[in-house]
């Protein structure tokens, strides 16, 4: 075994060129297909507000993509709910706004991507708004998409994510069962302020009698408060986008009477 | 002395075959009386973490079956090479640099089960069973060889996650690599359905379960520790 000083440098600096020219090159080549997968997992998220994780499950990426194309337009807005195209030159898209980097802004400066699901060919005629949804859990990030019905009232369906819940417990947001309990929920109170859903302390209780309360999860409280505040919040965001939409719809309904 | 060193000729040994009885044990012991987690009770960690469901089991046992082979290979060719003053962390640079390129290719590849296993990929770093082996075999011993001694490690590693996993998805929820076998069984019966155990979703089944595991193996292969 050589043993001298030189020996032992000169090894270390090939034996870590070595290894990093190895992570580098896998880095590059992997680099283009796995933005693919994390685009296709965005989709197949956006569009599990809106579908049963079934159907999404039965459908091969091409498939996903395409019923993407056909199916989901998008806009982008600022706090005040006015459409935003570009940003200092550089033109913006709802699928160009990284939510997780935008979370670090000042809520007013902030960029609010926002999909429509509509019917096939047909923009005009629409099922659900799709609103990206991001916060803080118990360890880590958690983010999520809510989908609205035309009616803006009624949620449609929610899918979750976490970046580090703990598994068992806080990661029982992404399960369909519990995300389901949030389907037929409504965010606008009865006085016309926004009182978004919250999810209560404890398993097992019926809350289907209740438009803003939906059942928790036993030994996930601090999970559930940051989804609470997290739905809060980015309601709250929307929110002059989404009275904006109302009113918009109020007009054409008054025309159309 | 003087006569047998000129009497005796040298003569060359055959090649020793591929799969010769020696390689074969190689590979065959660390299945049951060698193995890693119930005899050298190494890399409990991940056995306790990853085994809620087959699925993922079966993707971090093929990535460690990855991991100790490749690494055992590359660390055996390198033995004579390695200053002993820095080994550990010559074999560290390498495993980590493995595990990392297993990370990238699942996150290409398969980003279901890169979500769902996350940071537990990262972690083969710190499986024992790992730098064990490179310590143990690979630093002293012939690549094909290390390889095979990794590869059977590994296995025994991996049957016995597979194991574990295996009751813990079918008692704790009920499924088998996720279809629904309690629904399909309480259809059968005519029942709503059949209570799953809570407890074996949580770490503490799996430590129960695997415990169980420990002492029907070495009661059946009657091993006793020194």
């Amino acid at each position: 075994m050589q043993q001298s000083n030189k020996y032992i440098i000169i090894f270390s600096v090939i034996l870590t060129v070595a290894c990093g020219l190895l992570l580098s090159g896998s880095s590059q080549l992997l680099g283009p297909i796995q933005q693919k997968a994390i685009e296709l997992d965005t989709k197949k998220q956006i569009l599990g507000a809106v579908m049963s994780a079934d159907e999404i499950g039965a459908m091969s990426p091409e498939e996903i993509t395409a019923y993407y194309e056909n199916h989901i337009a998008s806009t982008v807005v600022n706090i005040d709910g006015e459409e935003v195209t570009e940003v200092e030159g550089t033109a913006v898209t709802a699928e160009t706004v990284d939510i997780g980097s935008n979370y670090k802004r000042a809520p007013e400066e902030r960029l609010y991507p926002v999909f429509i699901y509509h019917e096939e060919g047909n923009p005009e005629n629409v099922s659900a708004y799709i609103l990206p949804l991001y916060g803080a859990g118990l360890w880590n990030a958690i983010w999520g998409y809510m989908a609205l019905q035309s009616d803006l009232n009624t949620i449609e369906g929610v899918t979750f994510s976490h970046a580090g819940e703990t598994p068992g417990l806080g990661a029982r947001i992404v399960e369909e069962g519990v995300q389901q309990r949030y389907k037929g929920k409504e965010i606008w109170g009865d006085g016309g302020q926004l009182e978004s859903v919250i999810m209560m302390k404890g398993e097992g209780r019926d809350y289907s009698n209740d438009p803003h309360k939906v059942d928790g999860l036993s030994g996930a409280t601090i999970t559930a408060v940051g989804v609470n505040n997290m739905l809060k919040n980015y309601l709250g965001y929307y929110e002059a986008f989404l009275n904006k939409l109302r009113e918009g719809s109020d007009a054409k309904m008054a025309v159309n009477n | 002395m003087s006569t047998e060193a000129i009497d005796q000729k040298v003569i060359k040994k055959p090649a020793e075959p591929l799969l010769s009885k020696r390689r074969k044990k190689l590979i065959s012991d660390p299945l049951v009386d060698d193995n890693p987690i119930t005899i050298q009770i190494l890399g409990i960690c991940s056995a306790l973490a990853v085994t809620t469901q087959l699925q993922p089991t079966l993707v971090m046992a093929l990535s460690v079956i990855f991991v100790v082979a490749m690494s055992n290979l590359a660390i055996s060719i390198l033995r004579n090479s390695i200053p002993s003053r820095i080994r550990i962390i010559a074999q560290l640079a390498i495993v980590a640099t493995l595990v990392t390129v297993v990370s990238e290719l699942l996150k290409a590849f398969q980003y279901d089960m890169y979500k769902q296993l996350s940071v537990f990929i990262g972690l083969i770093v710190t499986n024992c069973i790992v730098m064990g082996r490179l310590e143990a075999f690979a630093m002293g011993n012939k690549p094909y060889d290390s390889v095979l001694d990794g590869f059977g490690q590994a296995l025994g590693y991996a049957w016995i996650i597979l194991a574990v996993a295996f009751f813990r998805e079918i008692l704790g929820s009920g499924s088998f690599f996720g279809f629904p076998v309690y629904d399909t069984l309480a259809g059968w019966m005519g029942m709503n359905s059949l209570a799953t155990n809570g407890l074996m979703v949580t770490p503490v089944g799996a430590f129960m379960i695997l415990g169980i595991i420990v002492w029907v193996q070495r009661h059946l292969t009657k091993y006793v520790e020194n």
